[in-house]
């Protein structure tokens, strides 16, 4: 059963590093957030099964709640902050709802 | 293997499908709206089912009081990660839908 959640761990790990390849090459700033997002809640079933493989569930399971609470207010602060835009590029003009830049 | 292992195998095997699904809808898809779809319902369903797995695994090893507090606590991370996930993707996408981000049609493709 340890080397299954092994696996499981290095299968979840490969995806992050494939949503990686968003968060770097992402054409807006909003894709580089949710591939962000993305990766924290991988992380959180990835601290969950650190847990498991070391038998100290107890101990990682409030990190890993934690992660999964910061993750939340981190989004929504991020979120939060581009309410008050009108475009995503900083300094430029205001632009009217669906016309406008990449 | 009891039973109860191999319905925890279960449940992460779908968890982990549903992780792969939304990491190739992350990559595929054209657009920032289209990702935002496939990222926020199967991150949500793949990261609930891999916790119930885990929290069913923990059970095996008999109804202590301290199993059972940490498969209760595993279940609060899977019930709040179900409000919170659509949340954040609600917020995120009203955001971007206010910074004007354009969505993606097939016409204009075809007119370029």
């Amino acid at each position: 059963m340890i080397s299954f959640f092994l696996w499981i761990g290095m299968s979840l790990g490969l995806l992050v590093l494939v949503c990686l390849y968003r968060a770097i090459q992402g054409p807006t700033i909003m894709d580089r957030i949710v591939s962000v997002s993305v990766i924290g809640t991988k992380t959180t079933v990835i601290l969950l099964l650190i847990g498991f493989i070391y038998d100290r569930a107890d101990m990682f399971i409030d990190i890993s709640m934690g992660y999964a609470i910061l993750n939340f207010i981190g989004t929504l602060a991020i979120s939060k902050f581009f309410f008050s835009r009108k475009s995503i590029i900083p300094g430029s003009k205001h632009l009217k709802q669906g016309e406008a830049s990449k | 293997m009891s039973i109860l292992e191999i319905i925890s195998i279960l449940f992460i095997l779908g968890g982990v499908f549903f992780f792969f699904t939304a990491t190739v809808g992350l990559i595929r898809m054209p657009d920032y709206y289209c990702r935002m779809q496939a990222t926020g319902k199967g991150d949500t369903l793949g990261a609930f089912l891999c916790l119930m797995g885990l929290a069913i695994y923990n059970l095996d090893g008999g109804l202590s009081f301290g199993t059972v507090l940490v498969s209760t606590k595993i279940m609060f991370i899977a019930i709040f990660i179900f409000i919170a996930n659509p949340t954040a993707t609600h917020a995120i996408t009203k955001a971007g839908f206010d910074c004007s981000v354009k969505p993606w049609t097939k016409k204009k493709e075809v007119q370029q």
